[in-house]
């Protein structure tokens, strides 16, 4: 919301403070200031002017020398314009002055443009006359100034005064970020009377009087309201004998201002009632009414509606509707219909000044696909109070202004009047909840400010329509700190119990992960949660997969974000992929990502969110190096048994011959293995791409940050080597699982040393070299006992089909 | 005898001085001390020597070989030492050619950031809790005071999945799963994602993260609330970092503040990195509202408390002056590494 300062004076006349301090102050008691423009910025030494004659330019078919009376002296002033005669009053901008922009009304340059004198084609100049657009302004804010040319003065002007004080330049524009709950201030009475509190002036809201002839409004129309829960109030009042006309150059400054462009009087009252009080009102060509008769119902559904834009709009039964007699002339408090607006052949009119369910109207103007000022305000849910105010000020600037005649009495449609509320004053319980000592007498002093009522014998605050946000004690206590002050509060820390800080055991295995991904290597990398369904596709997801019931975002950001993701590899694989192509080497990154598993589609309680600890890599490094971090990993976080690894891991975006299934404990905790080369190329990945997934909450169960020391060997170990040949299908894990199984207790550990296939043994074979050692933790072992169990070892190893190597 | 001991000494010490390697050192210890040295033999002939001299004469034998093994072993030291000195000149290196590093990975510039939020409020006793990022309308708004239909829905642009669950867009929901939990007094942060359906672009993404924060105890109160957060930005942000707070609207607070910190570049003075207001936004907090208190089944009467919530995007890109919030979803290498 924009409004000038100068509006706000109107109602705190003695409010006296600098744009910097208001904008503070005001932003300190809760309404705030987003920023604001001076409209004066650099425009200086910008007089009234009086062209007292003019002359055809020697050399110059195109230029005019102006003799121009400023006050003090007249001066020369050389021009192209066109639009002047003699005897206008133009702003003159003095030599030494500056204006705002240039005359095309292209952006405005930060420190405007100097003006000095000079020759215009050997003639010359001691200034110059200005151009709205050279006055920082526009013909949108100022519709008399001509589409090319100085503007023109009234000739009320005075001669050498400040020119910017007649067009209403001197003048400061504040931007405010009102919050939802206070719809009062979505108006300038509002904030005036915001600002009377914040500054501790006087508050003069307009004195609204009695209007209208002898004439009874009921002679002419008749107003019937269908929906009453929809449109709780209907204030309906008439104007005859309407004489259109520009609206007077304040109310024209004021709309301009605000963003509002002037348009003719009774357009411009109807903006500006709804600028002032915050209420949107509607015009009615009484003549283009059927039946003389307003009804205000729901829509049928399939209904369209020609708005006043011109646009077709479909409606539904839930539209709230304002109808004539025979058809329907609007969208309650949206837009006006086509059929009724107002034309300049106006004579008579209906004013309508309404309250409208906030919700309804939100939620219509979404369907409808049309949001206008009015339906932003009335969707904030407005005080039907406010509404008799308004029609009724804005009848009284019809008769102000002689844009026609009122005719007497209002058509009031409010069945179920709205109060305000009471809320009890406990001042210790205000102070209890702010950590302050602040008196009662002060507390009330604030409430009075802001025109709260207060019920002594009761002990209640009178809160009255409009401040539909205050209910309880809370809310009253925060009156009460933004007026005692927020930053004079006192700052505590809480006392009271003490308490222990601390991770759960969940984050803290996340940050073992992020730990030993590091010291790997792996930098940490986010992606969203939701992608493309494409995704199973690109990973090679079977089309029966359970992977594919992914949740639905009804509201997707487009398809590309329409799924929760139910397995993680699209995001690393994506940033690989991106560093990939930007030639970044050897890249390794992880995330802790979150899948989203649905119990059954579609939902209806919430999915299982398990973090998947997902490891990714391109350049240096092969499936061993990612086993080893997983093993680092498993290490650190307490998994301190041996995991095993099956190749069946069915994974079909894995290499076939290169992933594996991990398994802990019999659970499967996670996989990993090289990108399948065909989703390495849908990817636009060119090198071998290694992944690991862990699922984090199949790995909790067996986390543990406990250790238990184990006595230091104190006697000697024997090493012996094993060199094997098998067939190639034999894997290295079936040859260590006989090792613990057979080793026994005397087994300290083994060493995988060498595998070799070629050209020294059998096709079809290849050879693996154990270097196993032994020790027992309470006498020096005795070579009979480690034949003992080498020989059992080696059974077993036969049973593989395993042979010794010579 | 005493000339011919006093000979040997003369001449051993003179070789012992002027020896440059430690054999030649060993082979002056052979040669004088060794079995067939010349002292052993003098000691060998001490058969001719009268008895009442001998005492004297093998004191004298003693003596010089006390010294000559003093001065052996002198000299050996400093040969050694000499010889190290040597040794360490020829393995003088190049110190200024690159280092072998072992590449670790680095954190993302969240995760940083969270880590220095979660050890402020660990440290004041605060549990790091968490909730589900898919959640029920109930939690995300109905029970923080937003009843369908509220305006302050249509704020935060929310992704549903249907009528009764949606995409969290607040961390919000979390209170209202701590405070229904019924176990005070309660001091915890939760952090986590959220989504919002803005389009991507410098400023925006549809997921980011917040840090909630809930006290609820008996007595807490709004200067419970300032301190507390002055306490956090000052460790955030440094020592002299000043707040303010500004009255604010959120449906599930009252009062509600909006927390501005001195800007940490300029220190308050001004500049393009807080807009000229040397003050930067960086966080929306208040006291619990009586309502949602009640509605988790905590009596107002009894028990007060406070909440704020912060953007951890917002504090790492201030933080660590990112210009385009798309780098963070991003992942290149390069931008990793800068933390």
């Amino acid at each position: 919301m924009n409004t000038a300062l100068s509006w706000i004076k109107a109602y705190v006349p003695d409010l006296e403070v600098t744009a910097q301090e208001y904008t503070d102050a005001m932003t300190l008691t809760g309404t705030k200031v987003e920023g604001y423009e001076r409209l004066d910025q650099n425009l200086e030494k910008i007089v009234v002017g009086q062209i007292k004659r003019i002359d055809r330019h020697p050399d110059a078919d195109k230029l005019i020398i102006c003799q121009v009376d400023v006050g003090s002296e007249t001066i020369q002033i050389v021009t192209g314009a066109s639009n002047v005669r003699e005897g206008d009053k133009v702003p003159v901008v003095l030599d030494g002055g500056r204006v705002a922009g240039g005359h095309d009304g292209g952006p405005l340059p930060e420190n405007g443009i100097p003006i000095q004198k000079g020759k215009l084609r050997g003639v010359e100049s001691f200034g110059m006359m200005c151009s709205i657009e050279e006055l920082g302004s526009s013909r949108d804010m100022y519709p008399d100034a001509p589409e090319s040319g100085i503007y023109i003065l009234p000739q009320e002007a005075q001669v050498g005064t400040d020119a910017l004080t007649v067009l209403g330049l001197h003048d400061v524009v504040f931007e405010y970020e009102i919050t939802s709950n206070r719809v009062d201030c979505y108006s300038v009475i509002g904030i005036a009377r915001e600002a009377a509190a914040t500054f501790d002036k006087k508050f003069v809201p307009p004195v609204i009087r009695k209007t209208g002839n002898e004439e009874r409004i009921e002679d002419y129309l008749k107003v019937r309201v269908e929906d009453p829960v929809l449109c709780p109030r209907y204030c309906a009042r008439m104007v005859k004998n309407i004489r259109l006309a520009p609206s007077p150059e304040w109310m024209q400054r004021r709309l301009a201002a605000s963003g509002i462009r002037p348009i003719n009087n009774i357009v411009d009252i109807t903006n500006y009632v709804m600028e002032e009080y915050g209420q949107p009102m509607h015009a009615y060509d009484y003549d283009l009414i059927a039946g003389h008769e307003i009804i205000v119902k729901c829509a049928k559904d399939g209904d369209t509606f020609q708005t006043l834009d011109g646009q077709e709009r479909k409606l539904d039964s839930r539209v709230l509707m304002i109808n004539d007699s025979e058809k329907e002339v609007g969208i309650a408090g949206i837009m006006g219909g086509e059929n009724s607006k107002i034309t300049d052949d106006v004579k008579t009119m209906v004013f309508e000044a309404a309250c409208f369910d906030g919700t309804n109207i939100r939620l219509s103007a979404k369907r409808v696909g049309l949001r206008t000022d009015a339906s932003g305000k009335f969707e904030k849910g407005l005080d039907p109070n406010t509404a008799e105010l308004a029609i009724n000020r804005a009848c009284q600037l019809i008769e102000e202004l002689g844009a026609g005649e009122v005719v007497g009495g209002i058509i009031d449609v409010y069945p179920v009047k709205r109060a305000g509320n009471r809320v009890a004053f406990d001042p210790e319980k205000i102070n209890r909840l702010l950590g302050t000592q602040i008196e009662e007498t002060t507390m009330l002093s604030y409430f009075k400010k802001l025109d709260l009522g207060y019920d002594e014998a009761a002990r209640e605050v009178i809160v009255p329509s409009w401040r539909q946000d205050l209910h309880c004690m809370a809310d009253l206590a925060e009156e009460v700190a933004r007026f005692y002050g927020y930053d004079v509060i006192p700052t505590t820390l809480p006392a009271g119990e003490s308490t222990t800080g601390r991770l759960t055991f969940k984050l803290r295995v996340e940050d073992v992960a992020k730990e030993i991904a590091e010291f790997s290597g792996f930098s940490q990398s986010m992606t969203y949660s939701f992608e493309s369904p494409k995704v199973f596709d690109r990973l090679l997801i079977a089309q029966d997969s359970p992977l594919r019931q992914a949740i639905q975002i009804s509201n997707p950001l487009g398809e590309d974000f329409s799924i929760m993701r139910t397995l993680p590899l699209n995001g690393i694989l994506t940033s690989l992929s991106t560093n990939y192509n930007r030639r970044n080497k050897n890249v390794r990154l992880y995330e802790l990502a979150t899948v989203y598993l649905p119990d059954s589609l579609p939902l209806t309680a919430l999915p299982d969110e398990r973090v998947q600890f997902t490891l990714g890599m391109y350049g240096d490094g092969d499936f061993y190096v990612m086993k080893g971090v997983v093993e680092e990993f498993f290490e650190r976080a307490g998994l301190k048994k041996r995991p095993h690894y099956s190749p069946e891991a069915g994974k079909p975006f894995l290499h076939p011959g290169r992933q594996a299934e991990i398994r802990y404990e019999g659970a499967v905790v996670g996989y990993l293995g090289q990108i399948h080369p065909e989703v390495a190329e849908n990817y636009r990945l060119g090198e071998d791409t290694y992944v690991a997934v862990l699922d984090m909450p199949a790995i909790l169960p067996f986390a543990t940050f406990d250790h238990k020391y184990q006595g230091l060997a104190k006697y000697p170990a024997v090493t012996r080597d094993l060199s094997m040949i098998m067939k190639k299908e034999v894997l290295a894990g079936q040859i260590e699982e006989i090792l613990e199984q057979r080793g026994g207790k005397l087994l300290e550990s083994y060493q995988l040393f060498d595998v070799y296939e070629g050209s020294q043994i059998t096709a079809g074979y290849k050879s693996l070299a154990y270097s196993l050692t032994f020790r027992a933790q309470d006498h020096t072992l005795e070579e009979k006992e480690i034949a003992s169990v080498m020989n059992k070892i080696l059974n077993g190893l036969q049973g593989l089909g395993v042979e010794l190597r010579a | 005898m005493k000339e011919q001991l006093e000979k040997i000494r003369e001449e051993a010490l003179k070789q012992i001085e002027a020896s440059d390697a430690l054999d030649k050192l060993n082979e002056i210890r052979i040669a004088y001390l060794g079995k067939k040295g010349e002292l052993t033999s003098v000691l060998k002939s001490m058969k001719d020597v009268a008895p009442e001299e001998r005492p004297r004469v093998g004191q004298m034998v003693n003596e010089v070989r006390e010294l000559l093994e003093t001065r052996l072993d002198e000299m050996k030291g400093k040969l050694a030492k000499r010889a190290r000195e040597e040794q360490m000149k020829r393995e003088v290196i190049d110190v200024t050619l690159p280092a072998k590093k072992s590449n670790v990975g680095h954190s993302h510039p969240n995760t940083i950031a969270l880590k220095e939020v979660e050890r402020i409020f660990v440290g004041m006793g605060y549990e790091v809790v968490e909730g589900p990022e898919v959640e029920y309308d109930e939690y995300n708004f109905e029970r923080l005071n937003i009843p369908k239909n509220h305006p302050a829905r249509d704020e935060q642009d929310t992704f549903y999945i249907n009528d009764n669950i949606l995409l969290r867009s607040q961390t919000s929901p979390v209170q209202v799963r701590t405070m229904e939990k019924g176990k005070l007094p309660v001091r915890m942060i939760s952090p986590g994602r959220v989504f919002r359906s803005d389009e991507v672009d410098a400023t925006h993404s549809p997921s980011f993260h917040q840090i909630e924060g809930l006290v609820v105890d008996k007595n807490i109160t709004f200067a419970d609330l300032k301190g507390t957060l002055a306490e956090f930005a000052r460790q955030l942000f440094g020592p002299e970092t000043k707040v303010k707070f500004r009255p604010h609207h959120f449906p599930f607070t009252e009062p509600s503040a909006e927390v501005d910190v001195s800007c940490f570049k300029c220190g308050g003075t001004g500049c393009r990195f807080c807009k000229g207001s040397g003050w930067i936004e960086i966080l929306g907090c208040g006291m619990v509202h009586p309502h949602v208190l009640e509605m988790c089944g905590i009596d107002p009467e009894e028990y007060t408390g406070f909440a704020f919530g912060v953007g951890l995007e917002r504090i790492a890109l201030l933080k660590y002056e990112i210009d385009d919030m798309r780098l963070l979803y991003e992942n290149d290498i390069r931008f990793l590494k800068q933390f």
